[in-house]
C-alpha cells in the first residue's frame, strides 16, 4: 500500500510509472488510473486557486483505512493513492487513485471505491479563490459516480 | 486532565480559534456532550473524530482524547 500527501505539484503519470517498476505485472492484466485535476470552474464562477485544507495525521490514518479495506475486500489488488493539500492552481492534479489487479473488474470496481470513500471520508476541505477575489468554502461534493 | 478540541476549515473560522482545552466534567461523556458544553446546539451536518477517527454524537469521551469537529469533507 503507498499513501501520500504532496504540498507541491505532482505527476500522476510518474508516480504510476515508477509504482510499476517494483510490480510484478506479468500478473497484473488490468490498471485503474483516477487522477483528477483541478478546474477553473465550479457552480458557475470562475476559480483561480484552490487552497487544500487537511487534518495532519487523521488524513493519513484515514486514506490508509480506506485502501486497507479494499485491500480486505479485493485482496489481490495493489493501490497508489496520492493527493494535494495546501494551495492548488487549475489543471494541477488533486487526487491519484491507481489500482492493479489480475482482471478488469477488481481493478474498476476498487479503483471507483477508494475513490468514493476518500471524497466522503478522508478530512480535506477546499476553500476556492474567486475571479473577484473573493473566497469560499466547497460544501459539498459534486455526486459522484 | 484535560480533552483537546480541535476545529477545521469553515467552523474554525465561525468559533474563531483552531482549538479548545477542556477541563472534564461529569456531564461530558460524548462528543455531542463536549460540543454542547462549548457551543450549545450541534449544527446539522456536523462531523467529528475522536484520536483522529471519525465519531458520532453518541461516541464516548474521556480524559487525554483528542476530539475534532468538521463540516463535511470535500477532498477528492
Amino acid at each position: 500500500m503507498a499513501v501520500r500527501l504532496f504540498d507541491q505539484p505532482f505527476d500522476p503519470w510518474t508516480l504510476v510509472r515508477e509504482r510499476e517498476r517494483g510490480l510484478p505485472l506479468e500478473g497484473l492484466g488490468a490498471c485503474t488510473v483516477f487522477a483528477g485535476r483541478m478546474r477553473d470552474f465550479n457552480e458557475d464562477q470562475d476559480v483561480r486557486a484552490l487552497f487544500l485544507e487537511h487534518y495532519p495525521g487523521m488524513t493519513e490514518r484515514e486514506l490508509e483505512r480506506i485502501v486497507a479495506e479494499a485491500e480486505a475486500r479485493w485482496p489481490a489488488i495493489t493501490c497508489e493513492v496520492a493527493h494535494r493539500v495546501g494551495a492548488v492552481e487549475p489543471s494541477e492534479t488533486l487526487v491519484l487513485v491507481a489500482v492493479w489487479s489480475a482482471h478488469r473488474v477488481d481493478a474498476r470496481d476498487a479503483c471507483s471505491e477508494i475513490l468514493e470513500r476518500l471524497k466522503h471520508e478522508a478530512p480535506f476541505w477546499k476553500r476556492e479563490r474567486l475571479a473577484d477575489g473573493s473566497e469560499r468554502w466547497v460544501e459539498k461534493n459534486t455526486p459522484g459516480h | 486532565m484535560t480533552i483537546t478540541v480541535q476545529y477545521f476549515a469553515r467552523l474554525r473560522e465561525d468559533i474563531g480559534r483552531d482549538r479548545d482545552e477542556v477541563t472534564m466534567t461529569g456531564e461530558v461523556r460524548t462528543v455531542g456532550d463536549l460540543w454542547r458544553h462549548l457551543h450549545g446546539a450541534p449544527p446539522a451536518r456536523l462531523m467529528a473524530a475522536v484520536n483522529q477517527a471519525h465519531a458520532r454524537l453518541d461516541t464516548p469521551v474521556a480524559d487525554g482524547d483528542e476530539v475534532a469537529f468538521f463540516p463535511p469533507v470535500t477532498g477528492g
